[in-house]
């Protein structure tokens, strides 16, 4: 049952996600998207206990229910309405899992617009708090469509700040600017290397390198052993699947 | 106390074309569109809307009310994007000034404190400094040597906002769980108006809810326009949640020319009240069907 073989990709995309939260103290966990969702609960769940939900509204709630728990079923223990964000964002006690219709090598993110801005291909939502987020608490993007359109040399718009631009922006940009993890349906990537440059962290098992190669428009820098996405424990497995997702929502954001 | 109340037409009365308006809410929630609708309606033209946008923005855009954006998104929420607005930039319809959505606030803070800037770490680094080139950075006159962005005032001259409750001087009550920027839109604005599901004595805000809901004191505010329904079809809670039904259809007319024509002319070629019946017509209708 728990065997690694018996795993769907979401759920390692589930743990990806969960891993970005390791080792954080009493934090705000936000998360976009429903792998991110799942990945801050079930760390909070297991190895990053003070971890600080939010509600998805203006409030921030005890435990780590269900998705789609009915707002009357939450207990909520601070009112965090969109004002007070701005205070937790700009004091950096945060750690945010944002989504990225473009991504490039040195992780800046597109949320914007695709084509030229003054008169888009395609107009997105908005860079939103993407700047601000990226220069004031770690951030961390995830792509449930990995693809040369999502995964680009460089992005149209820079909606989220990647590490060279913060670096030519200077001091005041890189103080607290960090990007974790990209987590997609294919694999994780981070950006520990000399120059910030995006590196294959692991793939998800039944996924080969070569396929994570074809679908990136850049040169991902890519060590010679790349390890495998680790699968969920048997107590991790159940939290996904009997607790936290009892419906499979993960098996729709990501197919297997 | 003075009595602020208006209607609907008296608001638009105070408007003018070319004037730059800041429009309450967020995305698909607690949106004055009782008052957008009525802007639709206008000869209004040449608005510089200034929002975290939902609804009201593709309407505006929609109705060719609009000269400029100022903007961080524009979403209905349960859906991504607003089609008009979409259509609006894809076609070079209407000019944008984008920023990050605490920039924005800064924006309005800044105005309603009547100071040039207020600093920010937001925006380093990322285009919205390379896009709008009016954008400035500062160094901290101190020994960190800091360089921050300088976001401008957002002064408006007029703003709308629309709450649960208010009474006739103006004060007004948000019963809902955010309270968003509204009253920093009202602080930015040299003109400002709330519309409101309901005008009650001021001795009845006590028993509608704690005294942190009555946030909006009339210091801030020139007029006050009972809109019972008004901002249909976005959340008002708890008074009513979206009308996703109603936003899904928004966004389907929106693709198609001839099935917008018929929404503009069964909901917003009709004054407010027409509007109410052809909206509780449609729920009515809805429920004829699935029996």
């Amino acid at each position: 049952m728990n065997e690694s073989t018996d795993v769907s990709r979401a759920e390692f995309c589930v743990i990806a996600c969960a891993e970005i939260f390791r080792g954080d103290g009493e934090v705000m966990a936000s998360a976009f998207g429903t792998a991110p969702a799942l990945g801050a609960r079930l760390a909070k769940l297991t190895f990053a206990p003070d971890l600080v939900l939010t509600d998805g509204d203006a409030a921030l709630m005890v435990g780590a229910p269900a998705l789609g728990t009915p707002p009357s079923e939450l207990t909520i223990e601070s009112h965090m309405p969109y004002r007070k964000v701005f205070d937790v964002v700009w004091s950096g006690r945060r750690n945010l899992i944002m989504m990225a219709s473009q991504i490039d090598r040195t992780g800046n993110q597109n949320i914007s617009a695709i084509g030229d801005w003054a008169k888009p291909k395609a107009q997105l939502v908005g860079v939103r708090g993407a700047p601000g987020n990226t220069v004031n608490h770690p951030t961390s993007y995830w792509v449930p469509n990995h693809s040369t359109r999502s995964f680009v040399d460089q992005v149209d718009v820079v909606s989220g700040v990647g590490y060279a631009r913060a670096m030519s922006a200077g001091p005041s940009a890189t103080r607290f600017h960090q990007i974790r993890h990209v987590v997609s349906n294919l694999g994780v990537f981070d950006f520990e290397t000399p120059e910030h440059v995006m590196r294959l962290r692991s793939v998800h098992p039944g996924v080969t390198v070569d396929e994570i190669v074809e679908a990136t428009s850049f040169a991902l820098v890519i060590p010679d052993d790349v390890p495998d996405t680790r699968p969920p424990t048997p107590e991790e497995s159940e939290l996904i699947r009997d607790v936290l997702d009892p419906k499979g929502l993960r098996d729709r954001e990501v197919k297997s | 106390m003075a009595d602020k109340r208006l209607s609907l037409d008296e608001l638009i009365g105070e408007l003018r074309s070319g004037m730059t308006i800041g429009i309450g809410g967020w995305g698909s929630r607690r949106k004055p569109m009782a008052a957008v609708r009525a802007m639709l309606r206008s000869d209004l033209t040449d608005l510089t809307v200034v929002s975290y946008g939902g609804p009201d923005v593709g309407l505006l855009c929609a109705a060719g009310k609009v000269r400029k954006v100022i903007f961080a998104f524009v979403t209905l929420d349960s859906i991504p994007t607003d089609p008009h607005f979409r259509v609006a930039r894809q076609t070079g319809a209407i000019e944008a000034m984008e920023v990050d959505e605490g920039m924005f606030y800064l924006g309005l803070l800044a105005a309603s404190q009547r100071v040039p800037f207020l600093p920010t770490r937001a925006g380093l680094g990322s285009d919205v400094l390379a896009l709008n080139p009016s954008l400035r950075t500062i160094t901290s006159p101190y020994d960190d040597g800091e360089e921050l962005v300088a976001m401008p005032a957002l002064s408006l001259d007029a703003a709308v906002i629309h709450v649960n409750r208010a009474d006739a001087g103006g004060s007004g009550q948000i019963l809902g769980p955010d309270p968003f920027f509204d009253d920093l839109f009202l602080g930015a604005a040299k003109r400002r108006y709330v519309t409101t599901e309901r005008l009650v004595t001021t001795q009845q805000f006590a028993s509608e809810g704690p005294i942190q809901t009555m946030c909006i004191s009339r210091l801030l505010t020139d007029g006050v326009i009972e809109t019972p329904g008004g901002a249909h079809f976005t959340a008002c809670v708890p008074d009513y949640p979206r009308d996703e039904a109603f936003q899904k259809a928004y966004v389907a007319a929106a693709g198609d020319a001839d099935a917008w024509t018929a929404f503009r002319e069964l909901y917003l070629e009709v004054d407010e009240a027409g509007y109410q019946t052809a909206r509780t017509d449609r729920v009515r209708e809805q429920g004829e069907v699935a029996r």
